[in-house]
């Protein structure tokens, strides 16, 4: 069979950086191939070249057996290669139907809308797939998976050979992947394939029947997914094997616990949920996106209204009404997504570390005392090793690991008694992810209280010693981490 | 589900609270309900409403356009002092051609700057409302002109019909407002079924998607900025025809009310959303209530006030109504929210 | 490092700032530069004291004005209602002058009055700003269209208050409008420069200020930090309606009168200088510097085409276009610096 997509001896440099040196690839139809790098090693890059965004400099690509010399983006979607972007490129103000048609519409160049053909060409596309959507619901209004979809019906009616998606899955819950990948199968049923490009293991191994593993812009293993397993693919991802230690509590259960949560019910989120967190614990909390977990972690944080229950903390019963209710208590709140909501991304690292105890950080004549903001700036850049370490340096131009080190440095700075992390290594590489994992464990040791919430089922295994499980809205399953196997948590986490 | 998401649309809303108003004015004063009035409101509201049409055009696309009036004056006052000194005798036509064409080569500067450099739009119509004004009151004159030529002293009394009334007064409807109605449709008609309109609300949707979708969004920026300069070289002349002169020191300024009539008809300041019965509606609302204090009795001295609460309340109510929603779940799955919200 | 090159460094602090940056370095090189033609042009007129006093009393306006813009455009917002803040509270203080002061009154009790007037203004400023802040914050809605809202209805109040008419104060009163400080700085200057020094302590050295730019840059950030945003922000509308309120003293001092419709162009004029001092409308940057080199530079250009315009008729309006083209040439320049860094 011909190829659908070959690439030969592809490299690119950017301003005298190395993006990609004498990459490889071939992908048949219908095939599953999953591009797998950490962040920074060039995927994106490769991604712009297929796409013809980006060209290489030296290099050859071949597209249904035409060498392709010059190739634009117009030429690659004309070829049937279309991209699904991380932000899926929708419009949040039209109808599903319309962002389905909406691309289809315009390269047959139509000038005239005509409503009936626009929903009937959305129907025919969803029916492809087998996926149901409402075609009059506005796409701001429904949900991330579903927006997927739409994505990707409009990237099947482009008369797509290759869908390219772009960490499809990052935003996505257990359930929904599972969805997802149902209906790439369906897809690859019509005779498409697939890029996949990801950087979360366990998805490769399950979805892909290739995978090419680049590192540092260089190609280090292109096989059969069969062949691999995950720690083999993180060995090839990192160039080194990480040996995660587990967490160990070391304190007293029968001391007085930190926080003890009570009978808590948040009408239409979570109900009647109870636990108590001594301090040094690492307490995971985990179920599917929708379970609560999110909702529960905003009320401990005094972001959304608590309906009845109780919440105490060292002893001391306490009231939630705002986010500064849960600041002064001593509750920090690390985000699930700190690009939005963590970071101030176009002010300095300095600025970013203060924002939580600008108020704290009053001198003389209530004016800001500069000696005492740079020496905290200066301490835990150092101590939770930013780098690069200049204060000064806008947080937009740190990766994503160090930018994750600066949203917690903001909640260290002002001495937390309990931390709540949510998602605490989403979208960051695998390398960071382990250093990540090493300052919360040291922090737990130095006796902060933890709570992750995360359906990263590895991520909750190697950093917590107990993990709550939540289902529609309630707490079913409590366990000590040393008493299940991470299959075991797996599957009872996307059992209904 | 139909009615509900009906209920929810501000169009619906402001189409409630115009009706009830009427009725209530009505109620209080019979005089109200007479052709005159009616015809009073139409006049009224035709300058206003095709300045509308082109705001809601520009805030779909995600854009604010605050020279609309100063291309309004400076097409209408330039026009009339062109025709004057040519000692035109014709009719109101020409005026309306050569206005068009006016505004339409003063939109095109607005869309040079905002394609070609990638300007805020904000940014370029303050400074562009500064030197077309600017420029009209040095260069062109800055004199109120009430020796108009004779086909625009006649426009101000080109009725439609006339009707007399119970006492032997005799009102007309002003042909202006066929301007508004088909302005009302072709923009209708443009918005809804040419991708041409769609372009516009994909640009204010998300400009980058659209971009990636392959739309031509100079050529749709273009498109708005000389469409809003043809809109307002127009209406800037039935407003120097009724009013029986020129005066170039007159429109500017009038610009923010006209973008609070557009968003109380559920146009959104960000972009994206927007329709123009909305907007119709939402004109009809502070013309009415503007127009009607003296019937109920009120002191017209009133008259800011009642609009400005208009404003406040009409624009408080959805953002109350999105708080109160936003304030609740974060991400939660359909099922668990309460019947009546979920998508099933 | 030494106390020694500290000092130095904090000497050339505001030429560090205006190097590092390209919009202010721009706007300074403009500065100079129209200085610089204005003084060859006319050397007899424009380098001269006399000039300098009258240039000094007239910036100061649209300067305050400016910076009550720049600090609700730094958290993302912008307060569009500011003149009508001032108006309204210029009219109410020159109400309790005029009640309270009879016109052969002691200078002593003018005194008072004053006070009392100056008392007023500040307390109906921020009253009418805090009116504004909690529409933002606590109702939710978008600050243009709170503030449009409350525009037109601080407006209307005024015309309610004063049927539509002006209110005289005091006589005695316009000292501020023509006593020079040295014989040479004007009050309203002098009001300028305390109120930009104390907004540079605000902005630079308090946890306030600090909040304000960080609120502008994300504000879901900002509320997961725990910073108490709509406090943040009604504070931010109460600083800009205190504003208003120093603007309305200084219209009360020039004028010994206060009306509601006194300079509605003063609104679009703020905001025109604070884009043009590289104030992002979005939020999250912008400085007083820029502030002060946009209006310097801006009365530059009005002063000296005045000056050279004298003889032509309607010259005065010259100077609108001017403001405008200046906004569009520099705007027009900084995106070609950004492509070239960019790029490069």
């Amino acid at each position: 069979m011909q190829p659908f997509l070959s690439l030969a001896h592809i490299s690119k440099t950017y301003a005298g950086v190395r993006a990609l040196e004498d990459v490889s690839l071939t992908v048949y139809p219908g095939e599953i191939h999953c591009l797998v790098g950490e962040n920074g090693s060039g995927k994106s890059t490769l991604i712009k070249i297929i796409a013809g965004v980006v060209q290489p400099d030296a290099g050859q690509i071949v597209i249904n057996g035409k060498a392709m010399h010059h190739l634009h983006p117009i030429d690659a979607i004309r070829e049937g290669i279309q991209v699904i972007y991380q932000d899926f490129s929708l419009f949040p103000n039209l109808t599903v139907a319309e962002n389905i048609a909406i691309n289809h519409e315009l390269s047959r160049q139509k000038r005239w809308v005509n409503w009936q053909e626009v929903r009937e060409i959305a129907r025919q596309a969803m029916r492809k797939i087998n996926v149901q959507l409402d075609l009059d619901a506005t796409v701001g209004e429904i949900p991330v998976a579903d927006k997927q979809l739409v994505a990707i019906c409009r990237a099947l009616l482009q008369n797509a050979k290759l869908i390219i998606m772009d960490e499809a899955t990052t935003a996505l819950t257990e359930r929904e992947i599972r969805a997802l990948f149902e209906v790439i199968h369906n897809v690859q049923r019509e005779g498409v394939a697939v890029l996949f490009v990801s950087h979360k293991l366990d998805e490769v191994l399950e979805i892909a029947d290739k995978a090419l593993i680049i590192r540092n812009g260089r190609v280090v293993l292109d096989a059969d997914a069969r062949e691999l397993d995950r720690s083999k693919l993180t060995y090839y991802m990192t160039g080194r094997n990480i040996e995660e230690a587990i967490f160990e509590w070391q304190g007293d259960p029968n001391s007085p616990p930190l926080l003890q949560v009570r009978h808590l019910t948040s009408l239409g989120s979570f109900e009647d949920v109870s636990f108590d967190l001594h301090p040094g614990e690492i307490l995971g909390v985990t179920g599917l996106l929708g379970s609560g977990r999110t909702e529960l972690a905003l009320a401990l944080f005094g972001a959304i209204p608590i309906d009845s229950g109780e919440i105490v903390l060292e002893g001391q019963p306490v009231v939630l009404r705002s986010i500064q209710d849960a600041v002064a208590h001593g509750i920090g709140y690390v985000p699930e997504d700190r690009l939005t909501e963590g970071l101030f991304l176009e002010r300095s690292i300095s600025d970013n570390i203060l924002a939580r105890i600008l108020d704290a950080l009053k001198g003389a004549g209530r004016l800001l005392d500069r000696a005492s903001m740079k020496a905290t700036t200066q301490e835990w850049i150092a101590r939770l090793s930013i780098k690069p370490p200049h204060a000064e340096l806008p947080a937009k131009s740190l990766s994503g690991g160090n930018q994750q080190r600066v949203v917690l440095a903001k909640w260290l700075a002002s001495k937390p008694r309990l931390l709540i992390l949510n998602g605490p290594t989403m979208g960051v590489d695998v390398g960071s992810k382990m250093e990540l994992h090493e300052i919360i464990k040291q922090l737990a040791r130095e006796g902060l209280g933890v709570i992750i919430i995360s359906d990263d089922i590895p991520e909750l295994m190697q950093t917590c010693n107990r993990i709550l499980l939540m289902r529609r809205g309630r707490i079913v399953e409590r366990f000590e981490r040393r008493q299940i196997t991470e299959m075991d948590l797996t599957q009872r986490l996307v059992a209904v | 589900m139909l009615v509900k998401k009906l209920f929810s649309k501000q169009e619906t809303l402001v189409a409630i609270t115009l009706f009830g108003l009427c009725l209530v004015i009505g109620w209080i004063n019979p005089v109200f309900w007479t052709a005159g009035n009616w015809f009073d409101l139409a006049r009224s509201a035709t300058v206003t409403g095709i300045f509308a049409i082109g705001v809601l055009i520009v805030l779909i696309s995600g854009g604010i356009d605050v020279s609309f009036t100063a291309i309004a004056v400076f097409a209408m006052y330039t026009t009339t002092v062109l025709l004057k000194d040519a000692q035109y005798t014709g009719g109101m036509w020409l005026f309306f051609v050569i206005a068009a064409l006016i505004g339409l080569g003063l939109g095109l500067i607005n869309a040079f700057f905002i394609a070609q450099f990638r300007l805020p739009t904000l940014i370029v119509t303050l400074g562009t409302q500064s030197m077309f004004r600017g420029f009209l009151l040095f260069v062109i004159g800055s004199k109120i002109i009430r020796d108009i030529p004779p086909g625009m002293a006649d426009y101000s009394k080109a009725f439609l019909f006339t009707v007399t009334d119970d006492r032997g007064v005799t009102v007309g409807l002003h042909s202006a407002v066929l301007w508004l109605v088909a302005v009302a449709i072709l923009a209708f008609v443009i918005l809804r079924y040419t991708m041409l309109g769609r372009s516009i609300y994909a640009l204010g949707g998300s400009r980058e998607a659209a971009e990636r979708a392959g739309f031509n969004i100079t050529r749709t920026q273009v498109f708005i900025y000389a469409f809003v300069g043809v809109l307002a070289g127009i209406a800037g002349m039935i407003y120097g025809g009724l009013n029986r002169q020129a005066n170039a020191q007159d429109i500017v300024g009038q610009e923010l009310d006209v973008i609070a009539a557009t968003v109380l008809g559920g146009a959104s300041i960000m972009g994206g959303r927007g329709s123009v019965i909305g907007t119709l509606l939402g004109v009809m609302l502070v013309v009415v209530m503007s127009n009607s204090l003296v019937l109920m009795g009120i002191p017209a001295t009133w008259q800011r006030v009642v609009v400005g609460v208009i404003i406040i309340i009409g624009t408080a109510v959805p953002a109350l109504r999105t708080l109160r929603r936003q304030r609740r779940s974060v991400n939660v799955e359909p099922e668990m929210l309460s019947p009546v919200e979920g998508r099933t | 490092m030494t106390s020694q090159e500290t000092a130095r460094r904090s000497d050339t602090l505001w030429m560090r700032l205006i190097i590092r940056d390209g919009n202010l370095l721009r706007l300074f090189i403009a500065c100079v530069l129209i200085f610089v033609i204005m003084t060859l042009l006319r050397p007899e007129v424009f380098p001269t004291v006399e000039n300098f006093r009258s240039m000094g009393s007239q910036f100061p306006e649209v300067g305050i004005l400016a910076i009550a813009i720049m600090i609700a455009m730094l958290t993302g917002g912008i307060d569009l209602s500011i003149v009508s803040i001032a108006n309204l509270s210029g009219v109410l203080a020159a109400l309790l002058i005029r009640t309270v002061i009879p016109a052969d009154a002691p200078d002593a009790l003018v005194v008072v009055g004053l006070i009392g007037a100056v008392a007023v203004a500040f307390a109906v400023g921020a009253l009418c700003g805090l009116f504004n802040g909690l529409l933002i914050a606590r109702v939710n809605l978008t600050p243009i269209l709170a503030t449009l809202g409350t525009m037109t209805l601080y407006t209307g109040i005024t015309v309610v208050i004063t049927r539509g008419n002006a209110v005289f104060a005091e006589n005695r009163l316009t000292f501020i409008g023509n006593t020079y400080l040295f014989d040479l700085i004007p009050i309203p200057m002098l009001i300028f420069a305390v109120v930009v020094a104390v907004f540079s302590v605000i902005l630079n050295r308090t946890a306030f200020g600090l909040k304000l730019y960080l609120i502008g840059t994300n504000e879901k950030a900002a509320r997961f930090s725990g910073i108490d945003v709509p406090r943040a922000l009604i504070g931010t509308y109460v600083l800009s309606g205190l504003l208003s309120a120093v603007v309305a003293i200084i219209f009360l001092g020039r004028n010994n009168s206060a009306k509601w419709d006194f300079a509605p162009s003063y609104v679009l004029q703020a905001i025109l200088v604070a884009v043009l001092a590289g104030v992002n409308p979005s939020g999250g940057s912008g400085r007083l510097l820029g502030i002060v080199l946009a209006i310097l530079a801006l009365q530059f250009v009005s002063t000296g085409l005045n000056m050279l315009l004298l003889a032509v008729s309607g010259g005065q309006f010259f100077k609108e276009f001017a403001w405008g083209a200046l906004l569009l040439i520099i705007m027009v320049i900084n995106y070609f610096s950004e492509r070239r860094r960019a790029k490069g």
